[in-house]
């Protein structure tokens, strides 16, 4: 212990701890930050049993308000259902063709929509509506089932080759795998498909021919100039844009072994405001007639 | 500092160490009361600040039908802030950003030209203080008689009244000080109205209790103790200033040393110095936060000139000359102690880079407000998928595209994309699709946000091609554009 004096430069009492002949001054607290100091222990206290805090071995202590933060989501999701509230059911009453034309419903819709696409969509056609091989790209202007306000609708509404008997059927059939075309002709036909869509096919192919087994087997579907039919969901053999991919091997594969990609039902799944909300959102991606 | 200089190191006995307390009690102080030059500039300033705090919010603008009446309004729902003829966007929030750098800058200038006169005079702390101790004197009398009161401990129905009185009064000035804040957060006159009817939000009757509870209590009880203790700026200020600048000054030069206006008279004659300080306390008895002026520069100090004011009455009636506080540089009370001429020096590096950063950030401001347009366009590019290419071999490229229309009437606006001369531009929703622009209309005072489809009818070499977007205002043809990207599968 130092010899305890008073401060020369300042006059204030030291503490009488030094170090290294650097004495520490006695500048005490004021009396009211301890009382602030008593204050935070009662709040704490007041806190700890009106609100949960312990952690107890299989749960917690509750607090005497009953006080959840998961109640309290509830009651924000219901409080934001109320504020839609009034939108939705606008856009509920709104007939389908006239939701683009009101400036507010549509930018309501296209945002709602967004979240629905997000949740119930993006798993297989990719957040942007993108898709991948086998799932359509929703942005691009080729539609299997048809890309106007209806038709879509129709196809969330009830889906593609599901066991729905509302569903839209029709299947690319195997025409290799049950024998309706010979291993020598899928080639040729393969190669014609390939030059509908203005492209030439490899290796040196009887184009003459491929037109007529074209005609003959696919033309009922696709058409006789390949440019498909949304009623039965045949694509469009000449655009160049190929769900399952367009290199000549691939449509090879596709003509011996068919395809078809399989859409669940929405309708039971979600409302039918909703399902009107995601049809203007596909839609509006850039792809609607 | 003389005093301080001047205190020998004394033994203390051990105990009173280990018994001294952890934490202080406070003093309680009386200011007195005081006339003079700087206490007429202090209440004139109270009066004018705390005028334009309590009934600003009733000052109406006019700016048409679309907007509302009020010269400074806060609108929290609507994301405004009005100012007379200023109207700011949210994302216009630099500018406040620039008032706090502008505030910073003019509180260093002050600072190196004359101290703490934003402590002194214009602080709310130091204005609502002064407010509530006038109150005090006004109920419970001058410095003495409040100190007697205090002393005799005494319990009295006039005592009690002067008490309920005086906590009263404070509370009417704090709950009016807590109106008048939620004033600005929406329509004055509708606001009382709601408030009196008690239909206000109940948001407003928080805001007006904790706003009442703080004034109350800073401006009641703890007074000195948030310059002391909670304030930044005291410690920020003593890096500020310099020896030229102007503080409250105890001229010790003149001063010490310190004795009776008889002795130093007695002393005058024989020729012996004598200070013109008398220790009457005076400086001290009128000090808000109880300080002495004469140890120095502190922070303690918050400037207010009372002092001044107090130290002057006594010289004049003592017969001497005024000043013996005064506002006055270190450096001149060096020159004067060393008989050299006293030097007024305003203009140093400091205050020239001060003057000149507030000049600078000032012009700029005004520069940026004054060439501000009421139209703007921004543009988000589709993340996924970033371009998509299309059956008759064209490629299309979607945007969110945010009109934004700061006029206070709805606008025609056309819509152009500049940088691709064959593409085309489609705005879901609006009925004349795959043209050269749009033509859109956005409500006033508001913003539209579009999707819009950007097609070339081929694919361009380039995978991602620069363009523009234009927007421009049909009747006045002015424009604002934003950059983006067109994006494609290249030329592979």
């Amino acid at each position: 212990m130092a010899v305890e004096k008073l401060d020369s430069v300042t006059g204030t009492a030291t503490t009488g701890h030094e170090w290294d002949g650097i004495r520490e001054l006695n500048t005490p607290l004021p009396r009211w930050w301890l009382w602030l100091f008593y204050m935070c222990i009662v709040w704490g206290i007041g806190y700890v049993i009106a609100y949960p805090a312990w952690p107890m071995v299989s749960s917690y202590t509750k607090g005497v308000l009953g006080y959840a933060s998961r109640d309290q989501i509830e009651v924000d999701l219901a409080a934001l259902r109320n504020q839609r509230s009034g939108l939705v059911s606008q856009i509920e009453a709104t007939p389908l063709a006239d939701i683009e034309k009101n400036p507010q419903l549509l930018t309501a819709t296209l945002q709602i929509g967004k979240q629905a696409f997000g949740t119930n969509c993006s798993p297989c056609h990719g957040t942007g509506g993108a898709g991948s091989v086998g799932f359509p790209n929703l942005n691009d202007d080729q539609w299997l089932w048809g890309g106007t306000l209806d038709q879509i609708q129709q196809t969330i509404t009830h889906g593609i080759r599901n066991e729905s008997p509302d569903s839209r059927q029709g299947n690319m059939l195997a025409f290799g795998k049950d024998g309706t075309l010979s291993k020598t002709d899928i080639p040729i036909v393969a190669a014609y498909v390939v030059s509908l869509s203005g492209r030439k096919p490899e290796g040196a192919h009887d184009l003459a021919k491929g037109k007529q087994i074209f005609a003959e087997n696919c033309a009922v579907c696709h058409g006789d100039d390949g440019k498909g039919n949304p009623e039965l969901g045949a694509p469009n053999l000449t655009s160049g844009l190929y769900l399952y991919g367009g290199d000549q091997k691939t449509i090879e594969e596709t003509i011996t072994n068919g395809r078809g990609g399989v859409m669940p039902v929405w309708t039971g799944r979600l409302d039918p405001t909703t399902i009107k909300i995601l049809t203007v959102y596909v839609h509006s991606l850039g792809g609607g007639k | 500092m003389s005093t301080a200089e001047s205190a020998e190191p004394k033994a203390v006995s051990p105990a009173s160490v280990d018994d001294a307390p952890l934490y202080e009690a406070r003093k309680d102080i009386f200011p007195q009361a005081v006339r003079g030059r700087f206490r007429t500039i202090k209440w004139t300033i109270l009066i004018v600040t705390l005028g334009i705090y309590y009934f600003l919010p009733f000052v109406r603008w006019d700016r048409g039908v679309h907007a509302p009446d009020q010269a400074v309004l806060i609108d929290l729902p609507g994301r405004r802030f009005y100012f007379f003829f200023i109207e700011l966007w949210p994302q216009e929030l630099y500018y406040v950003t620039g008032l706090l750098v502008l505030a910073a800058l003019a509180l260093f200038l002050t600072n190196a030209v004359a101290g703490r006169m934003w402590c002194g005079y214009l602080c709310p702390q130091t204005v609502w203080t002064d407010l509530f101790y006038a109150v005090e004197r006004l109920v419970e009398g001058d410095r003495r008689e409040q100190m007697r009161k205090a002393a005799s401990g005494e319990w009295n129905l006039e005592r009690v009244a002067e008490k309920i009185l005086k906590h009263s009064l404070w509370l009417m000035i704090a709950w009016w000080t807590g109106g008048a804040w939620v004033l600005y957060f929406a329509d004055a006159p509708t606001l009382v109205y709601d408030l009196l009817t008690f239909n206000g939000p109940f948001v407003a009757y928080v805001w007006i209790g904790i706003l009442t509870v703080t004034t109350y209590s800073l401006a009641g009880f703890m007074r000195e103790q948030v310059c002391l203790y909670m304030c930044p700026w005291p410690r920020i200020q003593a890096a500020l200033t310099d020896e030229h600048a102007l503080n409250v000054t105890y001229r010790y030069d003149r001063g010490e040393p310190r004795m009776s206006a008889k002795k130093a008279d007695a002393a005058r004659a024989r020729a012996e110095p004598a200070g013109d300080c008398v220790d009457c306390f005076q400086c001290v008895n009128v000090c808000p936060t109880g300080v002495d002026i004469r140890d120095g520069s502190q922070l303690g100090c918050i400037q207010c000139g009372l002092c001044i004011d107090a130290c002057d009455n006594v010289m004049a009636k003592i017969g001497r000359p005024s000043g013996l506080i005064g506002y006055d540089t270190d450096e001149n009370v060096k020159r004067r102690i060393a008989r050299e001429e006293p030097v007024v020096r305003i203009i140093r590096p400091r205050t020239v880079l001060y003057a000149g950063l507030i000049v600078g950030v000032g012009a700029l401001m005004t520069a940026t407000l004054a060439t501000r347009t009421t139209l703007g366009v921004s543009a988000l590019h589709d993340r996924n998928p970033v371009f998509v290419k299309l059956a008759d071999g064209g490629v299309r490229n979607a945007y969110t595209v945010r009109l934004t229309n700061k006029a206070l009437e709805a606008r025609p606006f056309r819509l152009e994309v500049l940088g691709l001369p064959d593409a085309t531009l489609d705005v879901v929703g609006e009925p004349h699709r795959a043209e050269q622009s749009a033509v859109l209309e956005v409500e006033s005072d508001q913003t539209r946000e579009l999707r819009v489809l950007v097609t070339n009818p081929r694919a361009l070499d380039n995978p991602s091609t620069p363009v523009r977007f234009r927007l421009t205002d049909i009747t006045t043809g002015v424009t604002a554009q934003t950059g983006d990207f067109f994006k494609g599968p290249g030329s592979n």
